[in-house]
């Protein structure tokens, strides 16, 4: 099953309260997911600065000295803060560099997201648990995607758990089943290098779209690629630095259900993860189209 | 009237309320406030009343309803009044996918839009949809009418068993066994009696009728090869 969710704040004036807007339609998702749940946030800042999420199950990691450690490989400064069993390295550096740095000298930590502005926080839990465990009723953004999970196709751990990162600031959430997320996995391992964390065929997804988008295109065509190139059943709500989109299968068993008002664009699984949001009453609602790209923001 | 709150009132006694479940048919008119999308709101109901919800609800709304007049003042999600045996269900708004599935009897009205697989294993039910559906409508129908005033998507009637399809737009493509009939003066006469019992005003005449080729019923020798 799976439930998603994703909310969009097009007024600036309330990206303060993105979190409490947000986490309500995650828990009303439980139900479709109760073996684990993530959330990606997108911070309201224009910040240059790398932002990687790293993840490390045990509660005395040493984070200040992972920080040390980089700022002294790297030359410049790199700061840390610590979110439960997650942290945040940041500084004035490319994020590719310093996610290639945790990569290779600190192959046991788990990369959750990197970027300048994403964030991603993910666990093994309810949903209600993990919102409460990393803050995310506190926090402040332009928009967030988040998933609740009932595993199908991978082992309930952290690292299966969604949303998935594979480039820069894009984030991935899926709803259902992909069937030829072997072939591909192994063909973008051999054809763009790329390194996978997880036998997740949700990580896949989000693997080829930023293979699409390092060619060149825009998300939208990297949308329009992906339905002629993978096989399956899905909704997927997708985060970049500057929007979110949605996409379902042709086919559409995966359910979607969108509002929008002057404030907010949201989706969901189902109408109940929106029906707490203020506004909704006046709300447009709509079932998105099957095989048809939706997109807000820059994205 | 009597109105129940979901705000307040658990899903499972609403219904049961609604099911008259205690015996006491006291009360003919129902009105449901806050539905806030949850499912299963006024299925199973075996009587006569009458039940307005106030919003948008999600999966089964009506589902099974046998003599209950349900309206839904808002958009249902997945499976609305699915396999109903009498009665009416009524959607003010657009209807998710599988709109009436194995609906046995009665009349559901979908005022917006339907989406994917509206009517699919009809049984004998009547489906009327004021605006669009989506593709796999009357999916493999075995009796009943579907009727669609707007278009209508992909592979309409695929795998038909029985059933009328009555289309008052274009259709994008018909399914496997599914083929255009005649109207006649009769079948327009019966859709403009099933459309003033939905309380729906269109020109019949603008109508095309569907229903099955019947070339799926027995296995052609000829075919055999193939496997």
């Amino acid at each position: 099953m799976c439930g998603i969710v994703g909310l969009y704040l097009k007024n600036p004036e309330i990206r303060d309260q993105l979190g409490a807007y947000f986490s309500p339609m995650l828990e009303q998702m439980s139900d479709r997911g109760p073996d684990s749940a993530g959330v990606a946030i997108y911070r309201d800042d224009v910040s240059q600065s790398a932002k990687v999420t790293l993840y490390d199950p045990g509660p005395n990691f040493n984070w200040t000295e992972l920080a040390a450690d980089s700022t002294r490989d790297l030359g410049v400064d790199i700061s840390v803060e610590r979110i439960s069993s997650h942290a945040i390295l940041s500084g004035e550096i490319e994020s590719a560099t310093l996610r290639r740095w945790v990569e290779e000298k600190r192959p046991n930590i788990r990369v959750m997201s990197s970027g300048n502005n994403l964030e991603i926080y993910k666990e093994v839990g309810l949903p209600s648990d993990v919102l409460t465990r990393f803050g995310i009723p506190q926090v402040s953004g332009s928009h967030a995607i988040g998933h609740t999970r009932m595993a199908t196709e991978s082992a309930v751990t952290t690292e299966g758990a969604h949303p998935f990162n594979t480039g820069d600031d894009l984030c991935l959430v899926h709803n259902g089943s992909l069937s030829n997320h072997h072939r591909l996995r192994d063909w973008l391992r051999e054809h763009a290098d790329f390194k996978f964390q997880t036998e997740n065929d949700s990580e896949v997804a989000a693997a080829y779209l930023t293979w699409r988008l390092g060619q060149g295109a825009t998300i939208a065509e990297a949308l329009e690629a992906a339905l002629l190139d993978l096989d399956g059943f899905y909704t997927f709500a997708i985060g970049t630095r500057d929007g979110f989109s949605v996409l379902r299968d042709p086919i559409a068993c995966k359910p979607a259900v969108m509002a929008e008002t002057e404030n907010w664009v949201a989706m969901a699984s189902e109408f109940r993860a929106l029906a707490q949001l203020p506004g909704v009453d006046e709300a447009r609602v709509w079932e998105p189209e099957p095989a048809t790209v939706y997109s807000w923001g820059q994205a | 009237m009597e109105i129940i709150d979901l705000n307040s009132v658990p899903v499972r006694e609403m219904n049961q309320r609604l099911q008259m479940r205690d015996g006491v048919v006291n009360e003919q008119e129902f009105q449901v406030l806050h539905p806030g999308g949850r499912h299963a709101l006024s299925v199973g109901l075996t009587h006569p009343i009458d039940v307005t919800i106030d919003g948008h609800t999600g999966y089964y709304c009506g589902g099974m309803n046998q003599e209950a007049k349900i309206t839904v003042n808002g958009n249902v999600g997945t499976g609305v009044a699915e396999n109903m045996m009498s009665g009416c269900v009524r959607v003010k708004g657009d209807a998710s996918q599988s709109a009436g599935a194995t609906a046995h009897g009665g009349l559901l009205v979908i005022e917006g839009d339907a989406s994917a697989r509206c009517a699919i294993s009809l049984k004998g039910g009547d489906v009327v949809v004021c605006g669009s559906v989506g593709h796999m409508a009357a999916f493999m129908a075995q009796a009943g009418r579907l009727v669609v005033l707007g278009d209508v998507g992909d592979d309409l009637g695929d795998s038909l068993y029985e059933a009328d399809i009555y289309v008052g737009g274009t259709v994008a493509s018909l399914g496997a066994d599914c083929e255009e009939k005649e109207m006649n003066s009769d079948c327009r006469g019966e859709l403009e009696k099933l459309l003033a019992e939905a309380g729906v005003t269109a020109d019949v005449t603008k109508f095309r009728r569907y229903g099955s080729a019947k070339k799926l019923y027995h296995f052609n020798i000829d075919n055999a090869g193939d496997y």
